[in-house]
C-alpha cells in the first residue's frame, strides 16, 4: 500500500474532532506554519513538532493504521481527544504532500509506538488469560448469571405491574404525573440490573411532552415495553434468536461470538448521539464481498467523543464479529490488515417500497427495531408540505424524512448534492421515517457525509 | 412514513383507535375491545396494543411521491481540483463564533482568506462541489461583503437551492451578473413580465443586471412604470442607474428632479452633477462661480469666497438641501453643496486659466479653505477626476499630509480611488515611508490586492521600524491583518529575517519581541498558505 493511496480528505480528518471548537482550532493548525520536522512512514504513523505558546514545541504523533481507529499522543496539556495538534497534523498530512514527507520516525515517536504495541500485546494476553480465568470457574459464573436473571425477573415483574396500573388509570394521568414517576421507575430498573428496561422507561417520560399524537406514541412504547417484559418472563419458550434479542434488549452483556468475517468493509456512516450520561457512537460498515451491513457501537463519557473513529468513504480490510440478537447486526471490529484506503465500492441500493418492506421483515427477528440500515437507489429529495421526502426517480412512491432529520444541516447538503437529480442515499429507515446519513451523486463522485 | 394508510390485514378498521381511547381513559372507565379471557383488562390491552403496534409498523407502506422539484440548471464550469476542494472545506469549517477569542497566535485566520480564495476560484471559472453550497450560502448570509463573490462562485445551483430555503432568500435578491433567475437578454416579453409582476427583490436584480448589459433598455424599462412606483422603490431603482451612468440619462434624471419625494430628487440631482455636461451641472457652475473669485489686489493672488445669502426655489429644485445640519452655518452649507455639484473644469476658466495643482496651491481668504477644498474633494470623487484628485492629494511625503490637514484621511482614501492601481500604490507607499503606519490603515484599504512591490516593501519596512521602536504588535494589528491578506505571497522569503525573537532593548515593552516574532510568523504562514491556495487553483 502506498502512502499516497491512504491519505485522507480534510473532511474525514475533521470528523474525528470531539467538538466544534476543536474542529476550528485544528483547521487553523492544518497549515505548514507552526509545524516542523513533520513526517510519515508506511506503517501508518504521522508525527510532527508543533509550535505552541511555550518555548518547547509539542510533540504530536498519530497512528492511523490501528485496528481500533487512529491513536493519538501529544505532549500538550489538552484533555480533548484528539487534541487540536493531532487534528492539525492530520490535516497537514491530508492536504499537502510536501509538508509531511515520508521518512523514518524520530526517537520520541518510535518510543511511543513501541510502548503502544507492547501494551496492546499485553492487553491481548491479559484478555486471553482473563477469558481463561472466567471459564476457570464456570460454576461461579453460572451462579452470578442466575442471580442477575432473578433480579431482572423481579424488575420485569414490577414493571409489568406499573404498566398495568398506568393503563388502569389511563395515559391521560401520565401527562399530569410528569417526569418524576418515570425517573423513579427507571431507577428501580437500574437496581434490577436491567439497563435496557431503564433506558426505555426513561424515554417514556419524554413522550407526553413531545407534541400532538403523544397518546399514540406512548401506548406504542408501553406496549413494546410490555412485550419485552413478557419476552423475558417467557424466554425459555422463545426460539434461540429471539431469546438472544430479548437478552440484548434487556441490556444483559453479550460477547461478539460470531465467527470473524474478513472483508473489505466500507465505512458508510459515523455519528454520535449524546444524553446526560453517555455519548454513543454508531459506525455503519458495508462488506464489499459479503454484502453484509454491520454496526459498531462505542461509548464515551458525557461530552467526550468515543475513541473509535473511522473515516467515512474509505474501506478497511478487517475482520468483524457479530453479537447475538437483533438479527446479528451489531458487531465488533477485530484484526485489521491494512490502513483504511479509498475504494470505488458503493453499497447496492433498493427502491423505497423495498426499503419499507425490508423494515417490516426485520421486525420479525426484532420487533423492537426502530429502524434498519438501508441504501436507496436513485431517489430525489423532494419537498412535501413543510417537510421533505426521498422520492423514487423511477417510481411514484417516497419515504418521508424522520422528524429529527428535518432540521439537520445534512439535509441541505443532500438537497444541494442532488440538485433535483437522482442520488444514492444510505440511511436508517424505520417507523418514524428515513434518516439520511451518507449520499453519493448519480455519476462519479465521493461519498458525502450528511450526519 | 405514511401513518394514515391502513396497514394490510387490519383485523378491523378502527381497532387501534379504540385501543388508544381505552388506554387514554384507563380500563377502569373504558373496557378495551376484544378482551382476552383470563387476563386482567390492562394486561389484555397491552397485549393487543403490542400486537397492533408491531403489525402497524411491519405493514407500513411508502407514501405517494410529491411533485419532484425542477432539476437545478446545469453548471457548465469545470469542477474544482480536489486539493482546492479540500481547502474550501477547511476555509468554510472555520466559521466565526465556533472558537474561543483571545490571542491569535501564529495560525492564519482562515475565514479572512475566503474572499480572495473565492476571487481566485471565480477568475479561473471553477464550479463548487455541490455539497459545499449550504456552507457557502451560510457564510455569505453572515457576511454581506462576501456575497457577490460567494454567489458568483456558488453558481446557478445555489440560486436553485435558495428558492427552497427561506434562510437563503438573499441569494435571489443579489443574483450576480444576471444570474439564472433572470430571463435571457433577448427575451423582451419575459423581461417585461418579470418587471411588472416580480417581487421587489427580483425587480431590483433584474434592473441591475439589465443596466449592466444595456443601460438604455434598463432606463426605458424603469421609465415605463416610473409614475406608479412607490417612493421607496423609486429611490432604490434610481440608485441602480449609477451603473454605467451617461449623458443619455439626463432627460430622465432631469424629470426626476420634480419628483414628489425629496430623497428621489436629491439622488437625481447627485447623479446629474456627476455628468459634467448636464444642464444641472451648468446651472450649479454658474451659482458656484458667483461665490468664488481671485483677489489680485493682494500680494499673492488669493481666493476669496462669498457664500450664497439664500437658498432659493431653483437651487432647492436642483437638489440643494436648504436646512443645514446642527452646528453648521447655513451659508457655508449651501456653498459646499454648490461647489460639490459644479463641474471641476469650471474652475480653470474662472480662476485665470490655472491648472488644478495651481488652484489648490492658492491661499484661501477668511478660513474658507477647508470648506472649499472639502467640496472639491467630493466633486473629484463624484466626477472621478484623476487630475484634480492628484492635486488635492498633494505629495505623499509633504508634512501636512500626515497631520490633520485640509483633506481628511477618509477623503484621501476616496480620492485615491480615482487613480489607477499603480499610482495609488505608489502614493500610499510614499505616505507610509514618510509618516509610518499609524494613519495608513484606511489608505491601505483602497489599494489593489496583492499589493504592488513598492507598497509591500514600504509596509514591511515600516513594521520593522515599529518593532525596533519597541511598541507592541497589537498596536498595528489592523495593518498586520491587512498585510496577511494583501501582501504578495512572493514576499514571504524576504520576511524570514524577522521571524526570530530579537534581543530586548532596555526601553522596549516587556516581551514585545516575542509577540512580534509570533505576528511575523503568522504573516509568513498566511502568505505561504495563500501561495498554496493559488497553486491549488492552478494559478501560475
Amino acid at each position: 500500500m502506498t502512502q499516497q493511496g491512504v491519505r485522507w480528505s480534510a473532511e474525514q480528518v475533521l470528523a474525528l474532532a470531539p467538538d466544534a471548537a476543536s474542529r476550528k482550532a485544528g483547521s487553523k493548525l492544518g497549515a505548514a506554519g507552526p509545524w516542523s520536522e513533520a513526517g510519515s512512514c508506511d506503517e501508518g504513523t504521522v508525527w510532527g513538532l508543533c509550535k505552541g505558546s511555550g518555548s518547547k514545541p509539542y510533540q504530536t504523533v498519530v497512528d492511523i493504521a490501528d485496528a481500533t481507529g487512529p491513536a493519538y499522543k501529544c505532549s500538550c496539556p489538552s484533555r480533548k481527544f484528539p487534541c487540536k495538534h493531532a487534528l492539525g497534523l492530520l490535516l497537514l498530512w491530508a492536504g499537502e504532500d510536501a509538508a509531511v514527507p515520508a521518512g523514518s520516525p524520530p526517537d520520541w515517536a518510535t518510543q511511543w509506538m513501541e510502548g503502544r504495541r507492547k501494551r496492546t500485546e499485553e492487553k491481548r494476553a491479559a484478555d486471553a488469560s482473563g477469558a481463561a480465568s472466567a471459564s476457570a470457574d464456570p460454576e461461579a459464573a453460572r451462579r452470578r448469571a442466575e442471580r442477575r436473571a432473578e433480579r431482572v425477573t423481579a424488575g420485569a415483574t414490577e414493571l409489568e405491574q406499573r404498566l398495568a396500573d398506568l393503563l388502569r388509570g389511563g395515559l391521560a394521568s401520565a401527562e399530569q404525573a410528569g417526569y418524576r414517576l418515570w425517573e423513579e421507575t427507571a431507577a428501580r430498573m437500574v437496581d434490577a440490573q436491567a439497563p435496557g428496561l431503564a433506558a426505555r422507561v426513561r424515554e417514556l417520560g419524554a413522550i407526553p411532552g413531545s407534541g400532538p399524537g403523544w397518546p399514540v406514541r406512548l401506548l406504542e412504547e408501553c406496549a413494546l415495553l410490555h412485550l419485552l417484559d413478557q419476552g423475558w418472563l417467557r424466554r425459555e419458550q422463545l426460539p434461540d434468536g429471539l431469546a438472544a434479542t430479548v437478552r440484548s434488549r434487556i441490556g444483559l452483556p453479550g460477547t461478539a461470538d460470531g465467527p470473524p468475517l474478513r472483508d473489505h468493509w466500507l465505512v458508510l456512516a459515523q455519528y454520535d448521539t449524546a444524553d446526560a450520561r453517555l455519548t454513543t457512537r454508531r459506525i455503519w460498515l458495508h462488506g464489499a464481498d459479503s454484502r453484509r451491513t454491520a454496526l459498531l457501537l462505542s461509548y464515551g463519557a458525557a461530552g467526550r467523543a468515543p475513541e473509535l473513529a473511522l473515516p467515512v468513504g474509505l474501506a478497511l480490510d478487517a475482520e468483524v464479529s457479530t453479537y447475538p440478537g437483533g438479527g446479528r447486526q451489531r458487531a465488533s471490529l477485530g484484526a485489521q490488515f491494512a490502513p483504511p484506503a479509498p475504494t470505488p465500492v458503493r453499497p447496492p441500493g433498493m427502491t423505497t417500497a423495498e426499503a419499507a418492506a425490508h423494515y417490516g421483515t426485520a421486525l420479525r427477528g426484532d420487533p423492537w427495531l426502530n429502524s434498519v440500515p438501508v441504501t436507496l437507489d436513485r431517489v430525489i429529495p423532494t419537498p412535501a408540505g413543510d417537510s421533505w421526502q426521498l422520492a423514487d426517480a423511477d417510481g411514484d412512491t417516497a419515504l418521508p424524512l424522520a422528524p429529527s432529520a428535518r432540521s439537520r444541516p445534512g439535509l441541505w447538503r443532500l438537497i444541494a448534492l442532488s440538485g433535483g437529480a437522482p442520488v444514492k442515499v444510505f440511511g436508517e429507515c424505520g417507523h418514524r421515517g428515513f434518516t439520511p446519513l451518507t449520499a453519493w451523486p448519480d455519476g462519479e463522485g465521493e461519498a458525502v457525509r450528511l450526519c | 412514513m405514511n401513518r394514515t394508510s391502513t396497514p394490510v390485514d387490519a383485523p378491523a378498521p378502527g381497532a387501534w383507535e379504540e385501543l388508544v381511547t381505552a388506554a387514554l381513559l384507563g380500563t377502569e372507565r373504558r373496557t378495551p375491545p376484544g378482551g382476552t379471557a383470563g387476563r386482567e383488562a390492562p394486561v389484555a390491552l397491552l397485549d393487543a396494543a403490542a400486537l397492533e403496534t408491531v403489525r402497524r409498523r411491519a405493514g407500513l407502506r411508502p407514501a405517494p411521491a410529491a411533485e419532484r422539484p425542477a432539476p437545478a440548471p446545469d453548471d457548465p464550469r469545470p469542477p474544482l481540483p480536489s486539493a482546492a476542494a479540500r481547502r474550501l472545506a477547511l476555509l468554510l469549517a472555520d466559521r466565526p463564533g465556533t472558537g474561543t477569542g483571545g490571542r491569535r497566535g501564529t495560525a492564519p485566520d482562515l475565514m479572512e482568506l475566503l474572499p480572495q480564495w473565492l476571487a481566485a476560484a471565480n477568475a479561473r471559472g471553477f464550479a463548487p462541489p455541490p455539497q459545499t453550497l449550504p456552507a457557502l450560502l451560510d457564510a455569505a448570509r453572515g457576511r454581506t461583503d462576501l456575497r457577490p463573490a460567494a454567489l458568483t462562485f456558488a453558481g446557478p445551483r445555489a440560486t436553485w437551492l435558495a428558492r427552497l430555503n427561506p434562510d437563503w432568500r438573499f441569494a435571489l435578491r443579489a443574483a450576480p451578473g444576471g444570474g439564472a433567475a433572470l430571463p435571457p437578454a433577448e427575451d423582451e416579453e419575459q423581461t417585461r413580465r418579470l418587471w411588472q409582476e416580480g417581487l421587489f427583490a427580483e425587480r431590483v436584480a433584474l434592473l441591475g443586471a439589465l443596466r449592466t448589459r444595456e443601460p438604455a433598455a434598463a432606463r426605458e424599462l424603469l421609465a415605463s412604470t416610473w409614475s406608479t412606483e412607490r417612493a421607496e422603490d423609486r429611490l432604490m431603482f434610481l440608485d441602480s442607474l449609477r451603473t454605467r451612468l451617461g449623458p443619455e440619462d439626463e432627460p430622465f434624471l432631469e424629470q426626476a428632479l420634480a419628483d414628489r419625494s425629496r430623497n428621489v430628487r436629491a439622488t437625481a440631482a447627485e447623479l446629474l452633477s456627476a455628468l459634467p455636461d448636464s444642464a444641472l451641472a451648468a446651472r450649479m457652475a454658474v451659482r458656484a462661480c458667483a461665490c468664488v473669485a481671485v483677489d489680485r489686489t493682494r500680494e499673492t493672488p488669493t481666493i476669496t469666497v462669498e457664500a450664497p445669502h439664500e437658498c432659493d426655489a431653483s437651487m432647492e429644485r436642483d437638489g440643494v438641501v436648504p436646512k443645514a445640519p446642527a452646528g453648521r452655518g447655513e451659508r457655508s452649507w449651501w456653498f459646499g453643496q454648490l461647489v460639490e455639484a459644479a463641474p471641476l473644469r469650471t474652475w480653470s476658466a474662472r480662476l485665470g486659466g490655472r491648472t488644478p495643482r495651481e488652484i489648490v496651491a492658492l491661499p484661501v481668504a477668511d478660513d474658507w479653505q477647508s470648506e472649499l477644498h472639502g467640496a472639491w474633494c467630493r466633486a473629484a470623487v463624484r466626477q472621478r477626476d484623476a487630475e484634480w484628485a492628484r492635486a488635492l492629494l498633494g505629495a505623499p511625503a509633504a508634512p501636512e499630509a500626515g497631520g490633520p490637514g485640509a483633506v481628511s484621511l477618509a477623503e484621501r482614501a476616496k480620492l485615491l480611488g480615482t487613480l489607477d492601481a499603480a499610482e495609488r500604490a505608489g502614493w500610499v507607499a510614499g505616505f507610509i515611508a514618510a509618516h509610518g503606519l499609524s494613519e495608513a490603515f484606511q489608505l491601505l484599504g483602497v489599494c489593489a490586492v496583492p499589493w504592488a512591490e513598492p507598497l509591500g516593501r514600504a509596509v514591511v519596512d515600516a513594521l520593522n521600524i515599529a518593532r525596533d521602536a519597541g511598541s507592541y504588535p497589537w498596536s498595528f494589528s489592523g495593518v498586520m491583518g491587512l498585510a496577511e491578506r494583501c501582501l504578495d505571497p512572493s514576499e514571504a522569503s524576504r520576511l524570514d529575517g524577522l521571524l526570530a525573537i530579537p534581543d530586548e532593548h532596555e526601553d522596549a515593552s516587556p516581551g514585545a519581541g516575542g509577540y512580534w516574532a509570533e505576528a511575523f510568523q503568522r504573516l509568513v504562514t498566511t502568505l505561504r498558505l495563500r501561495a498554496a491556495m493559488a497553486q491549488e487553483l492552478g494559478a501560475e
